[in-house]
C-alpha cells in the first residue's frame, strides 16, 4: 500500500492503469469541447470535417455567427464580469472583515457566529436563490406600500445576482483569509508598536501586506466562482443572462458550435487564472 | 492593552467589523430562510388572500409525482456521492502516498485544472461525447459493438456519470488532506503487527482519514442535491430531479408557495443528511467545514 513496502508488480501496473484512466476520464470532456470548437462543421458533433476558424471569426457573410460577432454572447461574457467583479469586492472586504472580527476580537456569541459563517456553504445553491428571491420581494413589495418608493434592484435582475452568489462566496473569503491572519506572529505587530507605530500604520504596513496572498487568492477564487455560478443565478436573473444562463439555454435548444468557442475562451481564461496563482503561491512558500 | 482599558474606541472598532457580518448573515441567509419557511406555510384563500396552512406541503405528500421525485434524487445522489468516494480514494492515496515530491505536486495539480472550467462547459462536453450523434456513440459503431448508434443522454446512467464528474473535485482535495498527514510508520507498524491490506485499511486508514471522508461526502452530498445544471441538460425534459421541481413551481408557474415548501423540503433533506454524516463519523461541523 505504501512505497515502503513491498509491492507486487500486478498492484503496481494496476495503480497506473487506473491513474491513467482517471485523467483520460478527467480531460475527455474539455478535450472534445476544444476540439469541436475548430471542427469545420454546423454541429457540435463528429465526424472531423476539416479545420476551421469559422467559429471564432465568423460573420453574416459567412453564414456563419462567430464568436466574435456574436453579440448575444459577447454581451453575456460582459455582464458575467461585472456581476464577478461586484462579487469579487464585496465578497473580499467582508471577508476580511469578518476575519478581524473573528481572529482579532472577542466577544460573546462569538462561537455561534463562526458556526453561522460557515452554514452558507451546506445550503444547496437553488435554496440560496429563491429564499434571496422571495425576501427581496417582499422587502420591495413592503418598500413600495409603505413609502411609495419602487426598489427595482431588488427585483430579478443583475444586483439580486450579485447578492445572490455573494451570500455563499463570502464563507468562502472568510475561511481563506481568516486562516492566514490565524498565523500571523503577533509579536511582529507588537514590535512595531513598540518603535511608536499607530494601529493604523501597523495594519497598512505589516499586517495587511502579509494578508496579501490570501487576499488575491480568494479574489481569484471569489471572480471565478461568480463568473461559473449556475444555480444560484438562475433562480434570480432578469432580462439579462449572464454567460453560464445563456450557454445553459442555448444548450437546451442545440447550439452550434459557438459555445465550444466561447468554451475555449473561458478554458484558455480559468488555465490563466490557476497558473499565475499557483505561481504566486510557490512564490509564497519560497519566501516564508 | 488591559480589558480594563478596552474602552469606546476598541467597542467601536468591534462594531464596525460586526456590522458586515451582521448584515450578510441576517440579510442575506437567516432572514430569506425565515421569510422561505412563512411562505411556504401560507394558503391562497382567494385571489390576494392569504391564511397559514399546510396545504403546499400537503400537496407534497399526496402527489405521487412530488414524493417520487424527492426519493429519486435523493437516492441518485447517495449512490452518486458513493461512487464519487470509492473512484477519489484510490487517486488522493496515490497522490497522497505513493507518489513524492514533483510528481505528487504535478499529479494533484493536474487532477484540480479540470475544475477551474465552468460546470456548463464540462456538461457541453459530455453531451457531445454521449448525445446520439456523439463521439462514444459513434465510436461504438465503429468499433462493431453496437449497431446503430444508441442515445446515451437523458438515461439516470448519465446522469450520474455527469455528477460523479462534477463532484470528483470536492471529494479528492479532503481526502487528500487527510491521508497525506497519516503516517507511514502506522501502516507499517500495523503489517509488522500482522494486518493485512484490508484490516489495516479498515482500522487504521479509515479512522485517521475519516475527518476527510466525512467532509468530502457531505459537501458531494449537498451539490448533488442541488444540483440543476447536470441534472437538466443530461437528464433532459424529464429528468426529473427535485431542483426542477422548484425551479417550474418559482420561475414557471410562479407559485411561490409551492416552490417555497419544495425548497425547505430540499433544505431539510441536506440538513438531515449533513447531520447523519457528522453523527455517524463522529466529527464537529466546524472542523469538517474547514476541510473543504
Amino acid at each position: 500500500m505504501i512505497p515502503s513496502l513491498p509491492r507486487p508488480l500486478w498492484l503496481r501496473a494496476a495503480t497506473i492503469f487506473f491513474v491513467l484512466g482517471f485523467l483520460v476520464l478527467l480531460f475527455m470532456p474539455l478535450v472534445t469541447v476544444a476540439v469541436f470548437a475548430f471542427n469545420d462543421a454546423p454541429y457540435p458533433a463528429p465526424p472531423w470535417q476539416g479545420f476551421t476558424l469559422d467559429w471564432f471569426t465568423g460573420n453574416e457573410a459567412h453564414g456563419r455567427t462567430g464568436l466574435f460577432s456574436d453579440e448575444e454572447l459577447l454581451g453575456s461574457i460582459l455582464i458575467s464580469m461585472l456581476v464577478a467583479t461586484w462579487v469579487t469586492v464585496l465578497s473580499v472586504t467582508i471577508g476580511t472583515t469578518n476575519a478581524f472580527l473573528m481572529e482579532r476580537m472577542s466577544f460573546r456569541g462569538q462561537g455561534v457566529l463562526a458556526l453561522l459563517m460557515l452554514v452558507p456553504l451546506v445550503i444547496p445553491g437553488v435554496i440560496l436563490g429563491i429564499s434571496i428571491l422571495a425576501f427581496a420581494s417582499r422587502v420591495a413589495d413592503l418598500l413600495g406600500n409603505l413609502m411609495g418608493w419602487e426598489a427595482e434592484f431588488l427585483r430579478p435582475g443583475l444586483p439580486l445576482v450579485v447578492l445572490g452568489q455573494v451570500s455563499y462566496i463570502i464563507a468562502i473569503s472568510t475561511l481563506t483569509i481568516s486562516a492566514r491572519l490565524k498565523r500571523f506572529d503577533r509579536t511582529l505587530e507588537e514590535a512595531a508598536c513598540n518603535l511608536g507605530a499607530s494601529r493604523l500604520a501597523v495594519l497598512g504596513t505589516i499586517v495587511l501586506p502579509y494578508l496579501r496572498p490570501a487576499l488575491i487568492g480568494s479574489a481569484a477564487i471569489a471572480f471565478l466562482m461568480s463568473f461559473e455560478n449556475f444555480n444560484t443565478t438562475l433562480m434570480l436573473v432578469g432580462a439579462d443572462s449572464p454567460l453560464t444562463v445563456m450557454m445553459y439555454g442555448r444548450m437546451r435548444d442545440g447550439a452550434t458550435p459557438v459555445l465550444n468557442a466561447v468554451s475555449v475562451f473561458l478554458m484558455v481564461a480559468s488555465a490563466a487564472i490557476a497558473l499565475a496563482l499557483m505561481r504566486g503561491d510557490r512564490r509564497d512558500a519560497q519566501r516564508s | 492593552m488591559a480589558k480594563a482599558t478596552a474602552s469606546a474606541s476598541q467597542r467601536l472598532i468591534l462594531w464596525l467589523l460586526l456590522a458586515p457580518a451582521l448584515l450578510w448573515l441576517f440579510g442575506l441567509i437567516l432572514l430569506p430562510h425565515l421569510d422561505l419557511a412563512l411562505l411556504s406555510l401560507r394558503e391562497r384563500t382567494g385571489p390576494g388572500e392569504y391564511a397559514f396552512g399546510l396545504a403546499q406541503y400537503r400537496t407534497f405528500f399526496t402527489e405521487p409525482l412530488y414524493w417520487d421525485v424527492f426519493v429519486r434524487t435523493a437516492t441518485i445522489s447517495l449512490i452518486a456521492t458513493a461512487l464519487t468516494l470509492l473512484l477519489a480514494f484510490p487517486i488522493a492515496w496515490t497522490i497522497a502516498k505513493l507518489t513524492r515530491g514533483r510528481l505528487s505536486t504535478l499529479l494533484f495539480a493536474v487532477c484540480l485544472i479540470p475544475f477551474w472550467v465552468s460546470e456548463t462547459v464540462r456538461t457541453l462536453g459530455w453531451m457531445i461525447l454521449l448525445r446520439e450523434t456523439g463521439v462514444i456513440p459513434g465510436l461504438l459503431v465503429t468499433l462493431g459493438i453496437t449497431e446503430v448508434p444508441i442515445e446515451m443522454l437523458y438515461r439516470d446512467p448519465t446522469i450520474l456519470v455527469g455528477l460523479v464528474y462534477t463532484s470528483l473535485l470536492f471529494m479528492v482535495v479532503p481526502l487528500y488532506g487527510s491521508l497525506e498527514s497519516l503516517d507511514d510508520s502506522l501502516i507499517e507498524a500495523a503489517y509488522d503487527l500482522g494486518g493485512n491490506g484490508w484490516t489495516v485499511l479498515r482500522t487504521v486508514v479509515i479512522p485517521h482519514a475519516s475527518p476527510g471522508i466525512t467532509a468530502g461526502c457531505i459537501v458531494v452530498f449537498m451539490l448533488t442535491l442541488g444540483n440543476y445544471l447536470t441534472a437538466s441538460l443530461l437528464g433532459g425534459k424529464n429528468s426529473l430531479w427535485f431542483t426542477e421541481q422548484i425551479y417550474t413551481q418559482f420561475i414557471t408557474r410562479f407559485n411561490w408557495e409551492q416552490g417555497a415548501a419544495f425548497g425547505f423540503l430540499l433544505l431539510l433533506l441536506s440538513s438531515v443528511m449533513v447531520w447523519t454524516g457528522l453523527r455517524l463519523s463522529g466529527q464537529r461541523f466546524s472542523d469538517v467545514m474547514s476541510r473543504t
